[in-house]
């Protein structure tokens, strides 16, 4: 008999839940009718869709946040701004991008390429609104992938680091060993070897494949670092997002050691003034610049779409100067600049 | 329909929902001040979530992570009922999705008989992987919290390995991301359409199946009773003549292949390939689902399902400007609440059980002095 009770209390229970999911017939896009997709008019509606670690990160994330803010300064209007979690599967991320496009933000920018998959699917299903991805390429008519030659900038960090380097041993620190951390390393490794091939170089990954944690855990790179300067590196380069903050602590505790920056200009970001006469420069991805194009065209009402990629040549990689450490050096990164644009030097891709 | 009633025990009933039940409202309690704290209304926090919790494509959301949260839950509900802490999981549920992901982008056969297989080989490396800290238990005696620890890192290690552009990856066009060859679309696993609310993983059949399974083995089979003996007191297993060796390597097996269905709904029914952003840690949140839902089939149920709505509805409370942590604030708290919850209320009714007794002892006591005074 008990059986017999648990199994009809289970049937019910599963009955009662498919009543539910067929009973509300509404979906929540239904109930938040009350915006239709709004382009140009006053200001700017821009929905901004992070990768883990968000804003704050002071690196990528920071990065096309600045971008966004730059235009709502210019044209007005308001920012919404969601961030991705680790445990994210292709749903939620298909949720963040849908609710932002359901709330009328136009445009809809997707910062890292893991909203790549997802951005497919709701692009299709929101014709009328722009999106925008960094990192990654979509297609589709109303999509802006924009993307930047990381290899290209991660040359001229190695010949600034193989420049700089006393004990001819320099470090790479990436954030998880994906395909777009490697253009870092074999950029680094291919600029520090073009200069002096006696330099050894060493490369450590923080996390490696699903494991997106490398992206966001300064202890982690605070170790790594640790280790790389305990073995004899003096400048280390790191491509980790909010994890290059460790790194970055780490160097500027031993003297004379220096730390290469990403993505942000680090040596301005407040929360790293403490650290920031050990940042030799940045490798500037400029994430804000592309975000602030594309944001402008939506409002000027021609929307950017297809593959805009930011290179070195269009300046949308490129060395800060903040500090004047490298100043000594300049002409040799110009000489290896000149030679990257003209394309008497390809820079590889992968390690 | 007397006897039906009669044999539930209802204190143990009303105790046993007690619990969970005390959890919630102490994680709402906590929330609610951690929302004030932020200086913003919890009410209307509560009242956004329920509405947008139940939109019917919320539902779909919720029915969907539940499926796979519900997987979880019951690959660790089964080493818990044995003791066993398998925290592997994790790494069990990743091999396994990559290695089918693998054999299912090679196949060419027609999917009633690729599908299978390749739910199959996925229970197959979750079990083999588990097996090893199982194997590792009974003839070395290494713990397995330890040994399941380490093979979440090596599992890690192995994929990141494995999956590169060259040997078992490839790029996609933007040059960002790897993974495994896609399935077909012949082996798509079937889903229910629900119109605009999206669609609804069939795989939740699979779920309900491996649920009615877990119930009927532990509770109606001898297998299920000799593990829940070892679970509860090795030596009187042993004692009964129960081998606690291979209980702890059979349990640590199944443990395993239950884990290598996590993965599937995601793959056969979402992703259909396993990339660089295939979902990860949900063997710790299985840990979470099955504390909450007490190891018992349709509490593990409960449990998910409270997790996907909570994961959903705090998703949109980002979007309407409460802060993004809040979700972890509350699961945190949840988990929390249940461990101390379960604890208090299991003293509260051993302090019942106790006293009745005492009263009955009292009684009888007192029964035979009332006869002698009589005579």
């Amino acid at each position: 008999m008990r059986r017999v009770a648990k199994l009809s209390a289970a049937c019910i229970a599963s009955a009662a839940l498919a009543l539910t999911a067929t009973a509300c017939g509404s979906t929540s896009s239904d109930k938040d009718s009350g915006s239709a997709p709004s382009g140009g008019g006053k200001g700017v509606k821009v929905g901004l869709a992070f990768d883990v670690g968000g804003r704050g990160d002071r690196s990528f994330n920071d990065s096309a946040a600045r971008g966004a803010d730059q235009a709502k300064k210019e044209f007005g209007g308001d920012i919404k701004e969601l961030t991705a979690k680790t445990s994210d599967t292709e749903a939620d991320r298909e949720q963040r991008l849908s609710d932002l496009a359901d709330a009328g933000y136009n445009p809809v920018i997707g910062v890292g390429y893991a909203y790549a998959a997802s951005m497919t699917k709701v692009a299709a299903k929101y014709p009328k609104t722009t999106f925008g991805i960094v990192d990654s390429v979509v297609n589709g008519s109303n999509v802006d992938s924009i993307t930047f030659t990381e290899e290209q900038g991660s040359y001229l960090a190695g010949v600034a680091a193989a420049s700089k380097t006393k004990s001819h041993h320099v470090g790479f620190i990436g954030g998880v060993d994906v395909p777009l951390i490697k253009k870092f390393e074999a950029g680094f490794v291919q600029g520090v070897k073009d200069t002096d091939k006696k330099i050894k170089v060493d490369t450590q990954y923080l996390s490696h494949g699903s494991d997106t944690s490398g992206f966001a855990s300064p202890d982690k790179g605070k170790e790594a670092a640790q280790g790389m300067l305990d073995n004899g590196a003096d400048v280390i380069y790191t491509a980790a997002g909010s994890s290059g903050n460790g790194a970055i602590e780490a160097v500027a505790g031993k003297k004379g050691a220096w730390a290469i920056g990403v993505d942000s200009d680090q040596y301005n970001i407040p929360g790293l003034s403490k650290y920031k006469n050990a940042i030799l420069t940045s490798m500037v991805k400029n994430v804000d610049v592309g975000v602030y194009d594309f944001v402008k065209s939506v409002h000027a009402g021609k929307p950017l779409t297809g593959t805009n990629t930011y290179s070195l040549a269009k300046d949308g990689v490129s060395l800060s100067k903040s500090g004047g450490f490298i100043d000594d050096i300049q002409a040799k990164l110009d000489a290896a600049k000149k030679k990257i644009v003209d394309g008497t030097i390809k820079v590889k891709t992968t390690p | 329909m007397n006897k039906l009633t009669s044999r539930i025990d209802k204190e143990r009933l009303l105790l046993g929902i007690a619990a969970p039940l005390l959890a919630v409202v102490a994680a709402l309690l906590v929330t609610t001040l951690v929302i004030l704290a932020t200086g913003k209304n919890p009410g209307d926090a509560f009242s956004d979530m329920v509405t947008y919790g139940f939109a019917s494509d919320s539902q779909v959301y919720i029915l969907n992570k539940a499926t796979t949260y519900y997987l979880a839950g019951v690959a660790v509900a089964i080493g818990f009922r044995m003791n066993l802490f398998n925290i592997g999981v994790d790494g069990q549920y990743r091999l396994a999705a990559f290695i089918a992901a693998v054999l299912g982008g090679a196949l060419t056969v027609p999917g009633w008989i690729a599908i299978p297989l390749i739910i199959l080989c996925a229970m197959a490396t979750g079990a083999l992987w588990a097996s090893i800290a199982g194997i590792l238990k009974v003839t070395r005696g290494v713990s397995e919290v330890i040994s399941t620890i380490m093979l979440n890192s090596i599992a890690t290690a192995i994929i990141a390995y494995l999956l590169q552009p060259g040997k078992l990856g490839q790029l996609d066009q933007a040059g960002t991301l790897v993974s495994t060859k896609p399935l077909p679309s012949s082996l798509y696993f079937f889903s229910f359409d629900t119109g605009a609310a999206g669609e609804l993983w069939g795989f939740i059949v699979v779920a309900v199946i491996v649920g009615i399974a877990y119930w009927f083995v532990l509770g109606r089979t001898r297998f299920g009773f000799d593990l829940r003996t070892v679970g509860q007191s090795e030596s009187a297993a042993a004692a009964s003549g129960v081998s606690v060796k291979k209980m702890v390597a059979t349990s640590m097996v199944i443990s395993g292949a239950v884990a290598g269905l996590i993965g599937m709904p995601t793959l056969l029914n979402d992703s259909h390939q396993f990339s660089n952003d295939f979902p990860a840690g949900i063997g710790f949140t299985g840990i979470a689902i099955a504390l909450l839902g007490r190891n018992h089939p349709i509490g593990i149920a409960l449990g998910a399902l409270l997790w996907g709505f909570l994961e959903r509805t705090t998703n949109h409370l980002e979007f309407q400007g409460y802060d993004k942590e809040i979700l972890g604030v509350i699961q945190g708290v949840i988990v929390l609440c249940v461990v101390i919850a379960y604890e208090v209320v299991r003293r509260y009714g051993l302090k019942r059980q106790q006293q009745r007794v005492g009263a009955e002892l009292a009684a009888q006591a007192a029964a035979p002095t009332k006869k002698q005074e009589v005579a």
